[in-house]
C-alpha cells in the first residue's frame, strides 16, 4: 500500500508551490505570451506604431529558403555537438574511472574547459583556425589543406561545433563518471568469474545501467546546442558563410536585434517554442522507454 | 512587448551603465552621448568632450561607449523604448533609414539647432556629406560627425620587390588587373585585399561610376525602392574580383575591416579601406605605403562620378526638456567648429565635414606634409552628386548589407558567378525592403 501525505485545507499548498508557479509564470507564461502575441504584429524599431497581419509574420518566414534550410543547419549542428560532446566524454570517463595513481589530478584537469565562458572558447578557438595567422591552419597549410572558414561552409560547421562541443566534453564527462563510479562492483565481478571480457561488460553491463545518465544528458546537451551555443556562433561565423551556421536561435538574434525586424523575431521564437515542446515530448515518450533506471 | 518588463530590463542597464559614468555636479545640466569609438578613436572623442566640458559651466556632456555600431543603435532603441534615450546617439550611415522613418522619435538637427540658437550654417557642410543626412525637404537631421570614403592604400615596398614602379598608374581597374598579374607572376602571396567589401565594391562601386545601387534614387525618393545593384557594371566589377580571388590575386579576409591586419603587416601589397584607415596605417606600417584614389572602371558608366561617404552621425532624441536641447545645440555646434573638425580630420583621416576645416588644415601645410590624406576630400568633392551618388537610404540596411556579404563570399569561394550571386542579393535584399515598407506605412 502506498504512503501518502495529504494537506488539510489550501493555504499550506498553495504557499509550497506558490514561488514555483510564480517564477514559472513572470519568467516563462508571461514572455511566452507576449512572444505569441507580438507574432502577429509588424512593429516599427521604435515602438512608435504596429500593424496587425495575422499570420502574415509565419507567411514570410516559410516563404524564406533561408529559414527552411535553418531547420536542417539547426539539426545537424545539435546533433553533431551532442555526439562530439558525449562519446569522447564517455571514453575519458571510462579510461578515468580505470585510473588507481593520479586520478584527482586527471579529473581536475578535464574539468577545466567547463570553466570556460561561451564566446570566450570560440575567439580561442577562432585564433587557433584563423586562416591567415592560426596556429593550427598554419599547420594545415604546411600539410598541403588550405583551411578557410571564412569561406567555406563545411569547415565552418566542423569548427562551431567543435568549438560548441569542447567545453561540453567536461561537463558530461563529470556526469559519465559519476555514473559509471554508482555501477555496483560486484555485477562486474560476477561477470567476469563468468568469463566475460571488457567489451561484453560494458555493452551489457555497464551501457544499460548507465542509460538514465546518458538520457539526462542527450536532453541537457540538445538544448545546449540549440540554445546556448549562440556565443560561440557569434564569434566564430556570425552565422556564415552564406548563413551555413545560422542556426534557428541565430536567426531570432540576427533578424530582431540586428535587423531590428521584431515581428519575423517573434515568429521565430514561437516556431522555436513549438519544436522544442515537440522534441521535449518525443524525446520523453520514445528515447525514455528504453531507459533502465 | 510589454512595457513594464522591457523596461526593468532595459532600466537595470541603464542603471548599471549610468554607476560607471564619471560623476558630475548637480547644478549643471547633463547631456548624455552614447557612441561606438573605442581605442584611439574613443580617446579623441573623449578628448573633444572634455574640452567641451571645461570651456564652458553651463551643461556637461556624458558620453558612453556602447559598442561597435550596430550594438550602439541597438542599445538606443532599446534605450527609447524604455524611455531612457540619450539626448546624442551616434547611428552608421547604414542606419540613416531607420532613423528617418522613425519620426517621433528623433529631433531633427536643423530644429534643434534653430531653437538653441547657437551657431549653426547648413552650408558649411561639404555638399556629398550634408546630402546623405538631409531630408527631401532639405532639413538637415542628423549631424555629420565621422564620414570617410574608400581609397586604395599600396605598399611601395612590395612592388619595388616585385620589380614593379611604385609610382605605377593604379587609377583604374584595368591597370590594377594588370599589376595583379606582375604581383602574381613575382610571387606576392596576396596581392590585394579589402575591407568593407560591400560599402566599397558595390555601394561606392556604383555611386563611381553614377550607376544606381537601387531604384528611387538609391531610396531618396520613396520607401519603395528596390535594389538594382545586378546591373552591368555591378557584375562586371565582381566577375573580375571573383576571377582574381580565384587565381590568388585577391585574398579575401571578412566582412569588416580584418584584411587591414595583413596589409599593416606588409603581408598584401594593395588594400581598399576607408580613408580612415589612415590612423592605424600609418601607427603600423613599417613599410612605404601611400594613398591613391579608389580604381574605377576605364569605359564604363561616368566614371569617375563622385564616391559616397561611410561613418556615422549624431542624431537627437526626442523626449528631453528645453534646457537640455539647447545644451545639446551648443554641443554640437561646438562639434563642427572649424579647430575641433580641421583636428578630427588630421588625427583620423576621416573628411573634414565642413569646408572650413578642409582649408584651415590646407592652410596649416598639412597635405604637404602628409601627402595623399587630400586625396579621399579631392575623390569626393571633384564632382557635383548625382541621384546616383548622393548616397543611400535604404531600410533594413544593416542586414541588407549581411545578405550581399553572404552572396559575394559565394562568388569569392567559387560556389557561384557574380550574376547569380548578385541577383540573388537583390532578390533577398527587396523583401527586407518590402518588409521595412510595410512597417513603417
Amino acid at each position: 500500500m502506498e504512503k501518502r501525505v495529504t494537506f488539510r485545507g489550501w493555504l499550506l499548498p498553495l504557499l509550497l508551490i506558490g514561488p514555483q508557479i510564480i517564477i514559472s509564470g513572470v519568467f516563462f507564461f508571461y514572455p511566452a505570451g507576449q512572444a505569441i502575441w507580438q507574432s502577429l504584429f509588424i512593429p516599427d524599431p521604435f515602438g512608435l506604431s504596429m500593424q496587425y497581419v495575422g499570420l502574415g509574420n509565419f507567411e514570410y518566414l516559410l516563404s524564406d529558403p533561408y529559414y527552411r534550410r535553418s531547420f536542417l543547419t539547426t539539426g545537424i549542428f545539435s546533433t553533431l555537438v551532442t555526439l562530439v560532446s558525449m562519446l569522447p566524454a564517455l571514453f575519458l570517463a571510462v579510461v578515468a574511472d580505470r585510473l588507481i595513481k593520479g586520478a584527482g589530478v586527471y579529473r581536475t584537469l578535464l574539468i577545466w574547459p567547463y570553466a570556460v565562458a561561451p564566446a570566450i572558447a570560440g575567439v580561442l578557438w577562432l585564433f587557433m583556425f584563423n586562416s591567415r595567422v592560426g596556429v593550427v591552419s598554419w599547420y594545415l597549410g604546411n600539410l598541403g589543406y588550405d583551411w578557410n572558414h571564412v569561406l567555406n561552409g563545411g569547415e565552418a560547421m566542423g569548427l562551431v561545433v567543435v568549438a560548441s562541443a569542447w567545453g561540453r566534453i567536461s561537463y558530461n564527462f563529470l556526469f559519465f563518471l559519476a555514473a559509471l563510479q554508482a555501477v555496483p562492483k560486484s555485477i562486474i565481478e560476477a561477470a567476469a568469474i563468468d568469463g566475460a571480457r571488457f567489451w561484453r561488460r560494458f555493452w551489457t553491463i555497464v551501457v544499460p545501467l548507465l542509460s538514465p545518465t546518458t538520457f539526462f544528458l542527450l536532453v541537457v546537451n540538445i538544448v545546449y546546442a540549440f540554445f546556448e551555443t549562440f556565443g560561440v556562433i557569434h564569434t566564430i561565423t556570425a552565422g556564415g558563410p552564406q548563413q551555413t551556421t545560422t542556426i534557428l536561435v541565430y536567426k531570432v538574434f540576427s533578424d530582431g536585434f540586428v535587423g531590428q525586424d521584431l515581428g519575423s523575431s517573434a515568429a521565430q521564437s514561437v516556431v522555436l517554442l513549438v519544436v522544442v515542446g515537440a522534441l521535449t515530448v518525443f524525446q520523453f515518450k520514445f528515447v525514455e522507454r528504453r531507459v533502465h533506471y | 512587448m510589454g512595457k513594464t518588463m522591457k523596461n526593468l530590463i532595459v532600466g537595470a542597464l541603464v542603471v548599471g551603465t549610468t554607476l560607471w559614468s564619471p560623476l558630475v555636479t548637480a547644478a549643471e545640466t547633463e547631456i548624455q552621448f552614447w557612441h561606438a569609438f573605442s581605442g584611439r578613436l574613443g580617446e579623441l572623442v573623449a578628448a573633444q568632450v572634455d574640452e567641451f566640458n571645461a570651456g564652458q559651466n553651463d551643461y556637461t556632456v556624458v558620453a558612453s561607449h556602447k559598442g561597435n555600431y550596430s550594438e550602439t543603435l541597438n542599445a538606443g532603441i532599446a534605450a527609447f523604448r524604455a524611455d531612457e534615450q540619450p539626448h546624442i546617439l551616434m547611428v552608421f550611415e547604414v542606419g540613416t533609414a531607420t532613423m528617418m522613418a522613425a519620426k517621433g522619435a528623433v529631433r531633427p538637427v536643423s530644429d534643434v539647432m534653430a531653437a538653441s540658437g547657437a551657431e549653426f550654417d547648413e552650408n558649411a557642410y561639404i555638399g556629398a556629406v550634408k546630402g546623405y543626412y538631409t531630408s527631401t525637404e532639405g532639413d538637415m537631421l542628423s549631424l555629420p560627425f565621422n564620414s570617410s570614403t574608400p581609397v586604395l592604400w599600396v605598399n611601395r615596398d612590395a612592388l619595388k620587390v616585385a620589380g614593379i614602379d611604385p609610382d605605377i598608374d593604379l587609377s583604374t581597374w584595368q591597370n590594377v588587373g594588370s599589376t595583379l598579374d606582375l604581383l602574381k607572376t613575382a610571387g606576392h602571396e596576396c596581392p590585394l585585399t579589402t575591407a568593407w567589401q560591400s560599402w566599397i565594391h558595390l555601394e561606392n562601386l556604383s555611386a563611381y561610376h553614377d550607376v544606381p545601387f537601387a531604384t528611387q534614387d538609391n531610396g531618396f525618393a520613396g520607401l519603395d525602392t528596390e535594389l538594382a545593384l545586378n546591373g552591368p557594371v555591378q557584375v562586371k566589377h565582381i566577375s573580375a574580383m571573383g576571377e582574381w580571388a580565384k587565381e590568388g590575386k585577391f585574398f579575401y579576409a571578412g566582412r569588416r575591416n580584418e584584411g587591414g591586419a595583413n596589409f599593416r603587416a606588409g603581408d598584401c601589397a594593395l588594400f581598399t579601406e576607408s580613408s580612415a584607415g589612415y590612423a592605424g596605417i600609418k601607427a603600423e606600417a613599417k613599410f612605404d605605403f601611400d594613398v591613391r584614389p579608389l580604381p574605377y572602371w576605364k569605359g564604363m558608366g561616368n566614371a569617375p562620378q563622385n564616391t559616397i561617404i561611410g561613418g556615422a552621425s549624431l542624431w537627437v532624441m526626442e523626449g528631453h526638456e528645453k534646457a537640455e536641447y539647447t545644451g545639446a545645440g551648443e554641443f554640437l555646434s561646438f562639434l563642427s567648429s572649424s579647430p575641433i573638425q580641421a583636428k578630427w580630420h588630421q588625427d583620423t583621416g576621416y573628411l573634414p565635414i565642413t569646408t572650413a576645416a578642409a582649408e584651415a588644415t590646407r592652410a596649416a601645410g598639412f597635405y604637404d606634409a602628409n601627402p595623399g590624406t587630400d586625396v579621399a576630400v579631392i575623390q569626393m568633392t571633384t564632382n557635383t552628386p548625382t541621384a546616383n551618388s548622393k548616397g543611400l537610404r535604404l531600410g533594413s540596411f544593416d542586414q541588407i548589407r549581411g545578405i550581399i556579404d553572404e552572396e559575394l563570399e559565394a562568388v569569392w569561394a567559387g560556389d557561384k558567378t557574380a550574376q547569380e550571386a548578385l541577383d540573388n542579393a537583390a532578390e533577398r535584399g527587396n523583401r527586407l525592403l518590402r518588409r521595412f515598407e510595410q512597417a513603417n506605412r
